[in-house]
């Protein structure tokens, strides 16, 4: 198949070359593989844009799971917010707590756009509409934001893996703050060079996060590690604005986190049996949630 | 590739919470429903790995049986699947295996109905992508990076020639082909990876041939 980039190292040499934005060489990219219109793209991610803002009003309004374990702390974050006392300051917060109300919303069963994957659902739209008001982008610049997300995003899922029960979370939560953190750097000026260490700094900063879902479910600790990504991905596209740049070139990252996933006791990867899950109350959760081992059949 | 689209990256839009073991569930259940080109009445669902450890806590299990009732996976009657099951006539099993599978998140899906049965082993491989791995026993081997379409037909001259000449009209070039068959003159299915795009008309007109059972189209 024809790509117009295979990896981080290609994507930033060509916009570079070619002097455009990475969400245009995304674009582009899009078109040639698809065959479809330059406007029948646009306005298909223009439509995921708007599932992610409503899934985040919803969330903000406050949502609450089957299960209980989840729901109401986007609500909490921007009560208090509110208060204008916040130690890490209101940008950063108010996209913690936009993560953190779309995968409420996911975890509710509510309708999401996956991005990369729906339990990291929160992190590249939380990202999106905290600094939408410190840049004031226009609507072409929020849907390229999803492209350049898209072109990371891309690389990980053809280079290394994008899956939880594969990779662990540093491929789920790992990817979408990294592919944040890069959209973050072309929104506010940077360059692609610098869109590239921005998604090298994160995804270093989340190598070997496991996935250990209490209960099996996308809840604990899923939806606060959409917090933390959205945090990371902010700090880490500030420093690359900064002009401090990765010793480990992003490819090679990526790389590293593939094999950090395929070592990864199987435990660790979406099973539910290891870490967070395996703990006293992680397995009492359980035991309440799903109690006398509901059977799964019926007609 | 198989990761083609930067819509497989920024997308789908689905119902929670999980892409692979709900939106990939629905996708494999829709699969196999397009496969057996009708609604079953029964299904057997074997789960292996992490689909067989959290297949509750996900919606894996209503989310193939919304798949199997052809709905997609941002529709919201995924959630109540199960009851719509029972006003469709189908009936289901989900059986958790132990037995160690290639990809954690894997599916074998055998359904029916009083005439016919199919079975089919998909597997979910992360953001809501999925693969199918094996069709009534016959494995499968997708490069994914072209488009592709499953003819089912019965073990007879002049098949293979009627669908690749149907291709040809349409100047749809095919860029790998396997033949496979359980026994002579029983079912066999062609597995087709082609450069262009082909659209309902065209499936149609393969479906129409003799000797063919079912043609479906596997999306990227």
């Amino acid at each position: 198949m024809e790509v117009l980039f295979r990896n981080v190292r290609e994507l930033v040499e060509r916009a570079t070359k070619e002097n455009k934005l990475i969400s245009e060489i995304m674009i582009e990219q899009e078109i040639m593989i698809t065959d479809r219109s330059r406007e029948e793209i646009m306005t298909q991610m223009d439509r995921n844009l708007t599932v992610m803002e409503e899934a985040v009003e919803k969330g903000l309004q406050g949502v609450k799971s089957t299960s209980g374990l989840t729901g109401g702390d986007a609500v909490l974050l921007q009560n208090y917010l509110k208060k204008g006392n916040t130690l890490t300051g209101e940008l950063m917060l108010d996209a913690v707590s936009k993560a953190v109300a779309t995968n409420e919303v996911n975890a509710a069963m509510g309708t999401i756009c996956a991005t990369p994957t729906a339990g990291s659902a929160g992190v590249v739209p939380g990202t999106l509409f905290a600094v939408k008001n410190k840049l004031n982008p226009t609507r072409e610049q929020m849907i390229r934001y999803l492209f350049t997300s898209g072109a990371f995003g891309f690389v990980v899922a053809n280079n290394a893996s994008i899956s939880g029960a594969a990779g662990g979370c540093q491929a789920e939560v790992g990817s979408a703050a990294g592919m944040a953190a890069a959209a973050i750097v072309e929104m506010a000026g940077g360059s692609p060079a610098q869109c590239a260490e921005a998604f090298a700094i994160t995804l270093k900063n989340m190598l070997g996060l496991v996935c250990d879902p209490v209960a099996g479910l996308v809840e604990v600790p899923c939806v606060k590690r959409n917090a933390m990504g959205a945090s990371n991905s902010l700090v880490a596209a500030d420093m690359a604005l900064a002009g401090v740049t990765s010793r480990i070139p992003c490819d090679e990252v990526i790389d590293a986190m593939y094999k950090i996933g395929q070592t990864m006791p199987s435990s660790l990867r979406e099973t539910g049996q290891g870490g967070l899950a395996a703990t006293p109350t992680g397995k009492w959760l359980e035991s309440k949630i799903f109690g006398g081992a509901v059977v799964g059949s019926g007609n | 590739m198989k990761f083609k689209s930067v819509f497989d990256i920024i997308g789908p839009v689905m119902i929670g919470p999980s892409s692979s073991h709900t939106a990939g569930a629905a996708r494999i259940g829709r699969v196999a429903r397009d496969l057996f080109g009708k609604q079953p009445t029964w299904a057997k669902i074997h789960l292996y790995g992490s689909f067989a450890e959290t297949y509750k806590g996900h919606g894996t299990d209503v989310a193939i049986i919304g798949g199997l009732l052809d709905y997609d996976t941002f529709d919201e009657r995924i959630k109540t699947a199960f009851e719509d099951a029972k006003q469709a006539g189908l009936t289901y099993e989900f059986i958790p295996e132990t037995a160690h599978t290639e990809h954690p998140n894997t599916a074998r899906i055998v359904i029916g109905d009083e005439n016919s049965e199919m079975s089919m082993v998909g597997i979910s491989i992360g953001g809501g992508k999925t693969e199918i791995t094996e069709l009534n026993g016959f494995p499968l081997r997708l490069s994914g990076d072209l488009a592709a379409i499953l003819v089912v037909h019965e073990d007879r001259s002049g098949c293979i020639a009627n669908v690749s000449n149907c291709l040809a009209k349409y100047d749809i070039n095919i860029g790998h082909m396997e033949v496979s068959r359980k026994e002579k003159g029983n079912m066999a299915l062609m597995v087709i990876e082609i450069d262009q795009n082909v659209n309902a008309q065209i499936l149609k007109e393969i479906g129409d041939l003799p000797n063919i059972t079912q043609v479906t189209r596997i999306a990227d």
